[in-house]
């Protein structure tokens, strides 16, 4: 797939652009920053669906190739590739960052909170673009910026402490990442005579037993901070908490994803003999992730802590199936972060949305809300169910694919992990059992239910939860080739033949995942 | 005259006299001679044609000569890169693209200063020449520290570039606390130079000479075996070195003497005694005893670690913001050192890119610092900088870009520079050191946040909660004090708007410029860093 429109190095320039503009609009013009900001947004969610459409289904490797030299010095270069492993998170990113402006009200006026989102925008697709690692890297903690200044200028009560916990803790994590990148390209370079952070070109280096493993804990040290995974998840359930709506929102939505990808994309594809041998600890971390999360969450009375900790336990879900190295756990870890992304979005609207009415995150103060604002409980109803994983929506299409395949190589973990299922059911109907049901504290007419234009805000969200949960069919094909061909690139390095299962019942390993 | 009679008297004697001095290449040290003629020129002239001389003629005329100086060093870099380098003045001055590129940026750190140090005299009615003269005498000082290839004219270039210094943090009579800085700052920085010296005699007297070239040539054809009087000789250089550069455990004057400096001339000391330091000691360690890296390298990357932490950790309890940059530099000087440690020649270029790249940072973030600090230069509590991002969005941007670049944030020269280094120290295998300079970073990035959340985070939705979020990083329970209750108004610090003159924004605006061109276009900075390669 050739392609003259550079949909890419766009999908990067125009909200980085747009960021620009919104600064430089005066502040009082409080309108134009919320019209720019906004269409920019769409726009660039425009942009996305193009190339999605454009996107060649059924081929594995990167497609819109963009290639500029950057830095020639350092062999650094403006390299940037979509392939079925980032396109949907492409697209989620598209999708998340308008419906945040949307849902922070009066805030999208504020010029530096846009001008805020918009950087972080670009810092998020040029993660999920590049192709080469320092550039990679840039984006990866450029993101902080932003996060930092929305938690810090806009966030709740203990902001300055979450927000300078979250970027500490992040900052001093990339350090690793950054000097196992510089180590990776020397060793590369010290082979093969070219300085290179082509992550194409890197593939290729051969890295004895320890250096393979010291830079994959390197690398996975950032990757797991960022996402974050047990026991490196401390500073989510503050930064979340603090966060405004559209903060916690991207966070988790966007943002986490990012660690997610980084594993996926630069962990397996890099050092496939130490992800094999380091497979136990991870899927262990991840499983722990899965259970202490739930205990958590079930026992957090606080609604966005709440969701932190199921965060967590999702994105132990997320770690497992990509490193149970098979190709169904993996499609499915690919199809989670967006089933993440979509849910995770929702619930922290909603959440906003009660916390506007009610000035509190605690289900403590919530009762029988359902009675109250019926409309709302609804929409609340169906995210939660998709949380939990209720076959029809896209959390179950997820969750089950992670857990078959996980279930072929690793079993015991995926019987640990399929213990989280329950869990989360747990913690959610519990949480919603005390906020909505019962009898109701508050006099009829004293709280509003959904406005439209809240509505509007999650109907794409709640839309596409049933959609995916009912007709996963289009994203599996164009995840699939691009997952086998990382599955592949594993068994082939590392020497691993794909798992043997005689048990009849687990046909799907033939591919029926891509289905 | 005397000395010519000297001579025809010995020679009427019949005492045979050779008295041959060496040729004299004018063109090649023409930036010093530009500045050193300049400034005494500069001295006498403002008087001779003024009744009333106005501030503005000394800050031009300096700004003037530095930017000569700057034309000149382009010229002769213009002539190195065609023909190569050489030496003149018997070896004594090497001209190559080293010196010259570090010629140009002390040019440069010369006109930005000129520009701040106008404002700041003017608000602080400082009469006189004096300020602008030292600077440039400094100016040489550096530039000779930069191209000399004898430790004698080391030395001597330390003392010019040092002495003007101890005066100028000593400039504001008003404040006490500059007095003090001065007088601590010139008996340690004595110190270290008497320290030097013994270094320079112990090196002499291992190698019998104190030609870098021919130090260098000597240790290539000779293996020193009881080689303890040259490596204490060495030692000691780190010592004089060390000082100016303030790497840990040398640094003990920096924090005393930033803050009690006049604001404008911490800033340009920041630049230049950095420039210079580095400039010597990458030259002499690398050049000159390049021999002896197994030597020297364990000691510099022990160095580099505590200056590194040391400066990223203490950094951390500052509630003045001058000393809290002081502690910065110790932090950036530890990268600096990183750089040297890895003792490549992409260290090296890693180093200078550095030193080129922080000496912008911080003339720009003092020169910020200087128009908050406000008239009477006493404005440098954290507190002052509460919700400048709403009082003075445009100050307040440029000092977030100029911290962020310190932080080493994507899209600046920080990051790069960072990058330089600690790569070279990956190529040369010290993953310890990287980590830990990254690490370090990690840390200092909280106080530079913390600046930065101070200007913009003071921005709450009414009925909230407290300010009292705002100063509550993690490090706030190391606070040396008890933040005020919540909601009471800061103290005494002015919280109006300051003004920004005109030549000040432009130096601002000129470092913040540069922090982000470069940071997104890097390459011809990296060239021209690459290009400055070593006489030999």
């Amino acid at each position: 797939m050739t392609s003259t429109f550079p949909y890419l190095t766009t999908l990067i320039l125009l909200p980085a652009g747009a960021a620009v503009v919104v600064a430089l609009i005066p502040s009082a013009q409080r309108r134009a920053v919320q019209v720019v900001g906004f269409v920019a947004s769409l726009a660039v969610l425009g942009i996305a669906s193009a190339a999605t459409v454009a996107f060649t289904a059924g081929y594995g490797g990167y497609q819109f190739v963009a290639s500029h030299q950057w830095i020639s010095a350092f062999g650094i270069s403006w390299s940037l590739g979509m392939d079925g492993i980032s396109l949907f998170l492409v697209l989620m990113t598209g999708l998340l960052f308008p419906i945040a402006l949307a849902a922070s009200g009066d805030r999208a006026g504020d010029k530096s909170f846009v001008a805020w989102i918009l950087v972080l925008e670009a810092g998020c697709l040029g993660g999920f673009l590049a192709l080469d690692l320092l550039v990679f890297f840039v984006f990866f903690e450029l993101t902080l910026v932003p996060v930092y200044f929305l938690i810090a200028g806009w966030g709740h009560e203990r902001r300055g402490y979450a927000a300078g916990k979250f970027f500490l803790y992040t900052l001093g994590a990339s350090a690793f990442l950054f000097v196992g990148i510089l180590a990776l390209v020397a060793i590369h370079a010290s082979q093969t005579g070219v300085t290179t952070f082509d992550v194409r070109a890197l593939t290729d280096t051969h890295l004895s037993g320890a250096a393979g493993v010291l830079l994959f804990l390197a690398f996975t040290a950032a990757f797991a901070v960022k996402m974050p995974l047990f026991p490196f998840h401390t500073w989510s359930p503050d930064a979340y908490r603090e966060a405004p709506a559209a903060g916690s929102l991207l966070l988790a939505g966007v943002m986490a994803k990012l660690g997610a990808y980084g594993i996926i994309r630069f962990d397996l594809a890099l050092f496939p003999r130490a992800v094999v041998t380091l497979a136990p600890l991870l899927l262990s971390l991840g499983a722990i992730g899965i259970i202490y999360g739930a205990i958590v969450a079930a026992v957090e009375r606080d609604l966005k802590r709440l969701v932190a900790y199921s965060s967590l336990a999702h994105l132990g879900f997320i770690v497992i199936g990509a490193f149970a190295l098979s190709r169904e756990a993996l499609t499915g870890a690919v199809l989670q972060m967006v089933n993440h992304g979509l849910y995770t979005a929702a619930l922290f609207i909603l959440i906003a949305v009660l916390y506007k009415r009610l000035g509190t995150f605690s289900v403590r103060e919530m009762r029988g809300l359902q009675r109250r604002v019926p409309v709302l409980a609804g929409v609340f109803t169906v995210v939660m169910l998709a949380s939990i994983g209720v076959p029809g929506l896209n959390g179950f299409v997820g969750e089950f694919l992670i857990l078959a395949g996980t279930f072929l190589t690793h079993r015991w973990w995926a019987v640990a992990a399929t213990a989280g299922v329950v869990l989360a059911a747990v913690y959610l109907l519990w949480a919603y059992q005390q906020a909505f049901q019962g009898k109701p504290t508050i006099e009829p007419g004293a709280i509003r239910d959904l406005s439209w234009r809240e509505g509007l805000t999650l109907a794409p969200l709640v839309i596409l939860i049933v959609l995916l949960g009912i007709f996963p069919g289009p994203l599996l094909n164009r995840i699939g080739p691009s997952v086998t061909q990382v599955v592949t690139h594993v068994e082939v390095v590392a020497h691993q033949r794909p798992p043997q299962v005689g048990a009849p019942g687990v046909a799907l390993r033939s591919g029926g995942a891509q289905q | 005259m005397s000395l010519v009679a000297a001579l025809s008297m010995l020679s009427s004697l019949g005492v045979p006299v050779t008295f041959v001095t060496p040729h004299v290449n004018y063109v090649a040290i023409l930036p010093e001679l530009i500045l050193i003629g300049g400034a005494l020129v500069l001295l006498v002239s403002g008087q001779l044609i003024f009744a009333k001389v106005p501030a503005a003629f000394y800050s031009v005329g300096s700004g003037t000569i530095a930017a000569a100086a700057l034309v000149a060093s382009l010229v002769i870099w213009r002539d190195v890169q065609a023909r190569g380098p050489f030496t003149t003045i018997a070896d004594s001055v090497a001209v190559d693209g080293f010196a010259i590129a570090f010629l140009v940026l002390v040019s440069c750190i010369l006109i930005l200063a000129s520009a701040i140090a106008n404002d700041f005299l003017v608000r602080e009615a400082i009469e006189g020449p004096e300020y602008h003269v030292l600077a440039l005498l400094a100016g040489s000082g550096a530039m000779l520290m930069a191209s000399a290839n004898d430790l004698i004219l080391i030395f001597v270039a330390l003392e010019i570039m040092s002495i003007p210094l101890y005066i100028l943090a000593g400039m504001d009579s008003k404040r006490r606390e500059s007095g003090e800085a001065a007088m601590k700052y010139f008996v340690l920085g004595a110190f270290s130079s008497a320290i030097f010296v013994y270094g320079i005699a112990l090196v002499y007297g291992a190698t019998g000479s104190t030609n870098l070239a021919q130090i260098a040539a000597y240790l290539s054809t000779n293996i020193v075996t009881s080689n303890g009087v040259l490596l204490a000789g060495l030692g000691l250089l780190l010592v004089g070195f060390g000082f100016k550069v303030s790497a840990v455990p040398f640094h003990m004057w920096t924090p005393d003497v930033y803050q009690g400096a006049p604001t404008p001339a911490t800033g340009f000391m920041t630049a230049l005694a950095k420039a210079g330091g580095f400039a010597a000691l990458l030259r002499v360690f690398f050049s000159t005893f390049g021999m002896l890296r197994t030597d020297w390298q364990p000691l510099l990357w022990a160095m580099a670690i505590v200056t590194l932490l040391l400066g990223a950790i203490l950094g951390l309890v500052q509630r003045d913001v001058k000393r809290m940059l002081a502690y910065s530099s110790i932090n950036h000087a530890g990268f600096i050192l990183v750089g040297l440690a890895a003792a490549t020649s992409q260290g090296i270029s890693g180093s200078v890119y550095y030193v080129f790249v922080y000496a912008l940072l911080v003339l720009g973030s003092f020169a910020v610092i200087t128009v908050v600090g406000g008239r009477g230069d006493h404005d440098h509590d954290l507190d002052a900088y509460r919700g400048l991002g709403r009082r003075q969005p445009v100050l307040a941007l440029a000092f977030a870009v100029l911290l962020l670049g310190q932080t080493g944030i994507p899209f600046t020269t920080g990051f790069l520079a960072k990058l330089y280094v600690v790569s070279a120290a990956v190529r040369a295998h010290s993953y310890a050191l990287a980590i830990i300079a990254m690490l370090s970073a990690a840390i200092a990035a909280a106080f530079y946040l913390r600046l930065i959340f101070l200007m913009y985070g003071v921005r709450l939705p009414s009925g909230t909660g407290s300010d009292e979020g705002a100063l509550s990083l993690p490090v706030k329970g190391d606070l040396p004090e008890e933040p005020e209750p919540a909601g009471a108004a800061p103290r005494s610090v002015n919280l109006g708007p300051v003004s920004v003159p005109g030549p000040t924004a432009v130096a601002i605006f000129v470092t913040v410029a540069v922090t982000i061109v470069f940071g997104i276009w890097p390459a011809p900075l990296v060239d021209f860093v690459r290009a400055a390669g070593f006489l030999f």
